[in-house]
């Protein structure tokens, strides 16, 4: 039952738009529409954009006027400097996920919904497992920023499943995303000129490249793959590894003060280090994804190093690759073999 | 009868000339200069691998441990047995008694299985959810393999095949008076074989002796503890009174015996769910335990020797 007539949120920002894009070249699908609050970066192709308020009960104009099947929700957004701040993004985020469902409850047509979430639902804490699969429980339950959102707009959509049980709902969890488009907390961290770390942490971050993120959503869209999956890269890698492959220098912060220090040294601009940020550098995130590989029939294509890697090449830090540390390994080897020769 | 002469075989190879000696100790000593270089280099610019846990086998076999492998070899001169009963592949899951108030024990069984089984396996241990909580510790222990002790993590680590650690008496042994030394507490709920009957994985049963004398307990400060949210504060004969000094562990000798492997495949995974079968081998595991400790005390010269 493949996708014909869809409608994406959260257009404007890149993921979104990369994903219209790929919908509209695709001529198995009839229409796509894309929404957003702010006109779209870049070109969609021949999707049809609405500028419009998900918060405003006009989207359930849009959905019955278009016969949308399928709804890609991507408008939960993560930042408050994108949604121009906390209280506009929770609304953003929360209300016009509810004005959204509503409308979709509404809608007949609708046989699909698909939502991006992220793997920061879990929350973090020192007792989580190592790996954690989509059904654990949290054990503490996210109380702040973009992480509470989305355990509430995940809420929102089981509800929703409950009342249309004949909508096909695929929750997915995405890992921190990095990619040479990918602008976000993590990637707008790893580009600080000096990254601030935990002092005595080390934590394992695990990611998902946009390629794969697309293509998941992508696969989501064509229907009948309900449930909630997670989506990372396979492996991890620690903090202070991710930033020696970058070639990032960082300075290690006491946590407590770790905010209040960096932002007096200037190397933490405020709205990086948020409260979720500090979690995400100081416990990391690492979770199971047999469930998209078994269930959801996706292989991430990228590991998280390789995603990393693909994301260093097109921002490399100061200090990556610097010929110095091959040059000094390769003129001691060089040394040494001539050694040998002359003894021999 | 002309005398018997020595008939040289032809193509005898030229005695070595005496330099090579001196030339192959160079080479060994250029050998490790490069490899050191080599680790340099990766260890500065991020190419190395950890696994889904945080392992990183590089630093830790190399670096880490190293302090710890002197401690072992010399300072508790850890005499092996029952190595054998360690499998050499396939997920299992070594249960030990814990004691000592520095988890030293699981470090020093860590060592036992890394540089003398045969096979050189790793042993991830499975640690209190304190060890993840502090800073600094917490990375040190993720880089050393372990990992949390709870349900998910040890099922994951024994279905692929690792072998794991787990010390079932938790702070309960660790943390216990010097005067109850090499009686074992509680073991837990028995989650840990639970997580061995659901994967199929044999127990095997590890004494530890030694490690109760390398910090003898004999007094708690539980106030202080509390106060920095610690399940005890030790007080030893050498700490606090002498400061750091008292840090540095008694020289005892230790032995760590490893038992017969206690079989759970054939239970099959649903066994998990009944209750008494979990109990009787939690049970049957303590008992092997604390009988193959007082074999080892009954053999061991004197507490130093």
């Amino acid at each position: 039952m493949a996708a014909t007539r869809v409608l994406v949120t959260g257009v404007s920002r890149d993921l979104g738009a990369v994903l219209v894009r790929m919908l509209s070249d695709d001529p198995t699908v009839e229409a796509v529409v894309g929404v957003d609050t702010h006109p779209p970066t870049s070109d969609l192709g021949r999707a049809e954009f609405v500028r419009a308020d998900i918060r405003n009960p006009l989207i359930a104009k849009v959905i019955a006027a278009s016969g949308i099947d399928t709804v890609v929700h991507m408008n939960v957004v993560p930042s408050p400097a994108i949604a121009g701040g906390r209280a506009a993004m929770k609304e953003v985020n929360v209300i016009g996920t509810m004005q959204l469902l509503a409308a979709c409850q509404k809608a007949a047509t609708v046989r699909t919904l698909v939502l991006q979430s992220s793997t920061r639902v879990y929350g973090r804490s020192a007792r989580d497992p190592a790996v954690v699969a989509e059904d654990a429980e949290p054990r503490e339950v996210p109380t702040s920023g973009y992480a509470k959102d989305a355990v509430e707009v995940e809420g929102y959509v089981r509800g929703f499943g409950r009342r249309r049980p004949d909508v096909s709902v695929s929750v997915l969890r995405f890992a921190e995303l990095v990619g040479p488009r990918i602008d976000s907390a993590l990637t707008r961290y790893f580009s600080t000129p000096i990254a601030p770390t935990v002092l005595g942490a080390d934590p394992r971050l695990q990611m998902c490249h946009e390629d794969d993120a697309l293509a998941v959503l992508r696969l989501a869209a064509e229907g009948d793959r309900p449930g909630t999956f997670n989506v990372a890269g396979d492996g991890v890698l620690l903090l202070s590894q991710a930033l020696r492959r970058l070639g990032r220098p960082s300075v290690p912060l006491p946590p407590a003060a770790g905010a209040a220090i960096g932002r007096l040294l200037g190397v933490v601009r405020t709205d990086l280090l948020s409260a979720e940020q500090t979690g995400l550098v100081e416990y990391g995130r690492v979770v199971d994804t047999g469930a998209l590989r078994e269930i959801f029939g996706y292989h991430p294509h990228f590991t998280t190093a390789a995603a990393f890697e693909d994301y260093a090449a097109a921002h490399p830090g100061p200090l990556r690759r610097v010929p110095a540390v091959a040059l000094a390994e390769a003129g001691a080897q060089h040394l040494l073999e001539r050694r040998r020769t002359v003894r021999a | 009868m002309p005398e018997a002469r020595v008939i040289p075989i032809r193509e005898v190879p030229p005695p070595e000339p005496p330099e090579t000696e001196p030339v192959a100790a160079a080479g060994d000593w250029e050998e490790s200069l490069a490899a050191a270089l080599a680790f340099l280099r990766r260890r500065l610019t991020g190419d190395y691998e950890v696994d889904d846990f945080g392992f990183d086998p590089e630093l830790s076999d190399a670096v880490i441990m190293a302090p710890f492998r002197a401690l072992y070899e010399r300072w508790f001169r850890v005499e092996t047995r029952g190595l054998d009963n360690v499998p050499d592949e396939g997920g299992a899951l070594v249960v030990a008694n814990h004691s000592g108030t520095v988890p030293l024990d699981a470090i020093m069984t860590q060592l036992a299985i890394l540089d003398h089984h045969p096979a050189h396996r790793h042993l991830r241990l499975l640690g209190a959810d304190l060890v993840f909580q502090l800073p600094g510790i917490a990375p040190l222990a993720r880089k050393l393999g372990t990992t949390l002790a709870c349900q998910a993590d040890a099922e994951l680590l024994l279905g692929r095949g690792e072998l794991a650690a787990v010390f079932p008496e938790g702070f309960k042994g660790i943390g216990k008076p010097f005067s109850e030394r090499y009686k074992l507490q509680r073991f837990g709920r028995g989650g840990f074989v639970g997580s061995a009957l659901r994967t199929g994985a044999p127990i095997v049963p590890c004494a530890i002796v030694g490690a109760e004398e390398t910090y003898p307990m004999v007094g708690n400060l539980r106030s202080v503890a509390r106060l920095f949210g610690l399940p005890y504060l030790p007080v030893t004969p050498t700490f606090p009174l002498l400061g750091p000094l008292g840090l540095v562990p008694l020289p005892s000798k230790w032995i760590i015996a490893f038992g017969e492997p206690v079989e759970t495949a054939s239970y099959g995974a649903a066994a998990a769910d009944d209750p008494m079968l979990v109990f009787n081998l939690t049970d049957q595991v303590r008992e092997s335990i604390q009988q193959a400790l007082y074999t080892n005390l009954m053999q061991r010269r004197s507490v130093f020797f």
